[in-house]
């Protein structure tokens, strides 16, 4: 579904994707996993179409899209959960999710709302309350909401369980598989690589901008490199 | 000073003000979704009243009014295209040096197109009229201003809280990016706030004028500066808090100048934005974050 060759990216003169190659089959979870600093978020954000690639092509459903604005790519069903959630503070639960809907104009959102509203009813009980007064965990789950509401094919996701309790943490898994049954390819981009890991179907692992090693979920999660870099588990 | 008097002068300025409020609106939208003081608009309003004259030499004003508005909006959009739309990525420092550059530009350009004599405003003359309530008695556009300012400004906040163009401009206000991952076009959403901005500039100038008799190159300076105040007063980005700006600020200059201290008047003006900057810097209604001023 998403193909990514060579790709460069570049913020000034520091280089912060070197070279990188992947691919996000149709209907698969793909996680990208990494240290700070790794170019994680840039990479999503080159896919976007939020940051200009210095060199290396992009392709979706079997078309070039290194250079289409943003605007476009989310028509073509390609959707960014952002690092930091970044919901609009001071529109309501409800508005943000009509604006993830921005663009099918004139459809009826009813059943949309009936299904963001069952998948997190926490989001129901708040839906004239600003955005901004919500708790981090509610703030997540509705930028997930809201990257819904535009019926993406692809979606992909920075960090989604970013400074969020445990058991929050879970619930937005589960969301993440449930999501996922209904028919949306996942690119998971996660800190908490043992979660991460165990729900994808392919993993890659990013080091400052190269790609040191890519497999199965499962497979990196019982290799030792990786067990030792970002699972906190000791080398024997 | 009798009551019928203080009333009288009330209501002048009360009119005054509401003009203020329509410019006001203009300088605080644009705050509000480019973080950018436009100090170009004092002189889009100038240059409506420039068009207005040039239009009514020839056409009837019921034509006139919609021509002079379109005619306004497409300066302000256009002004918006060529020195603001390539420095979207710029240090805001450029972007406002930019806006100062333009407010000059269009100066010099009336002083040689029109030169700086003051060309004598239209009368548009069932403006003109004179009405009486009670003891009072002003010409219409006295009472008008007043009331057209309050149904534009009800009509505004309609469009921003309640349509789908609206939520657009709130959200593209707060983050531009995420906005775009919403499929929101920024600069479409940028180039409506210009329009509603030039379009309440070129009403506010039509009423301004009205009452004024003429215009030169230099008259979008100070009114320009004084709805600039009213919308920091009101707490910049604030459209409520503008009209709330506009409209003190009108009365009290007004009550000024009745009482003999004209020349203390635009003075006034500019110590109320210092103890507003030192006392309430977000003014009245601002947001309380100022994390990207
Ligand atoms: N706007 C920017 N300007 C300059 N450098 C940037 C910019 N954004 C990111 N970088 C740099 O690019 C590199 C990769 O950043 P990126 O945000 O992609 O990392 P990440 O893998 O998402 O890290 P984290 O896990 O901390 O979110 C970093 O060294 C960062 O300093
Ligand atoms: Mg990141």
């Amino acid at each position: 579904m998403l193909k990514i060759s060579d790709l460069y990216v570049a913020y000034g003169g520091i280089e912060a994707v070197k070279g990188i190659s992947l691919e996000v089959p149709d209907g698969a979870i793909v996680t990208l996993i990494g240290a700070n600093g790794a170019g994680k978020s840039t990479t999503l954000r080159t896919i976007c179409g939020l940051v200009k690639p210095k060199s290396g092509s992009i392709s979706y459903l079997g078309e070039e899209i290194t250079n289409v604005p943003t605007e476009q790519l989310v028509k073509k069903g390609i959707t960014l959960v952002p690092e930091g959630r970044r919901v609009f503070p001071d529109l309501t639960v409800e508005e943000n999710l009509k604006i993830g809907a921005y663009l099918r104009s004139g459809e009826d959102l009813t059943e949309d709302f009936k299904w963001i509203y069952d998948l997190f009813p926490r989001l129901k009980e708040r839906s004239w309350q600003p955005a901004g007064t919500l708790s981090g965990g509610e703030q997540q789950m509705l930028a997930v909401g809201r990257a819904l509401m535009g019926h993406p094919k692809l979606m992909m996701m920075d960090e989604p369980s970013l400074g969020l309790a445990p058991l929050v943490v879970q619930g937005i898994f589960d969301i993440i598989k449930e999501v996922h049954k209904q028919g949306v390819t996942i690119l998971l981009i996660e800190q908490n690589a043992n979660m991460a890991l165990r729900i994808a179907d392919y993993g890659y692992v990013l080091e400052t901008g190269v790609i040191t090693m890519d497999n199965t979920g499962a497979a990196l999660l019982s290799n030792e490199e990786v067990r030792a870099a970002y699972l906190g588990k000791k080398r024997k | 000073m009798s009551l019928t008097t203080i009333l009288q002068h009330c209501l002048t300025g009360i009119s005054l003000g509401g003009a203020y409020a329509l410019i006001a609106i203009g300088y605080t939208m644009v705050y509000g979704i480019l973080r950018l003081i436009n100090f170009a608009h004092g002189e889009i309003f100038m240059m409506a009243g420039y068009f207005m004259i040039f239009s009514m030499a020839s056409i009837p004003w019921f034509i006139s009014v919609p021509l002079v508005t379109a005619a306004t909006i497409i300066l302000g959009v256009a002004i918006e295209r060529a020195a603001y739309k390539p420095l979207r990525t710029a240090p805001r420092m450029s972007i406002m040096i930019s806006a100062i550059g333009v407010s000059y530009l269009l100066q010099n350009l009336a002083t040689y197109l029109f030169t700086a004599i003051p060309k004598g405003y239209p009368e548009i003359p069932f403006l003109k009229k004179i009405f009486r309530i009670g003891d009072l008695s002003a010409s219409l556009v006295t009472f008008l201003t007043p009331v057209l300012t309050i149904i534009l400004v009800f009509l505004l906040m309609q469009l921003i809280n309640h349509t789908k163009v609206g939520m657009a401009m709130r959200a593209v206000s707060k983050d531009f990016e995420t906005s775009r991952l919403m499929g929101i076009k920024i600069d479409t959403i940028i180039s409506i706030t210009f329009v509603i901005g030039s379009a309440l500039a070129a009403i506010g100038s039509i009423l301004y004028f009205t009452d004024r008799m003429s215009v030169t190159p230099f008259s979008g300076t100070l009114p320009g500066l004084k709805c600039f105040v009213a919308a920091v007063f009101g707490g910049i980005g604030s459209i409520p808090g503008a009209v709330v700006g506009g409209f003190v600020i009108g009365v009290v200059e007004t009550l000024l100048v009745a009482m003999g201290y004209s020349t203390f008047s635009d003075a006034f003006t500019f110590l109320l934005l210092i103890v507003m900057l030192l006392f309430r810097p977000t003014g009245l209604f601002g947001e309380k974050s100022t994390d990207k001023v």
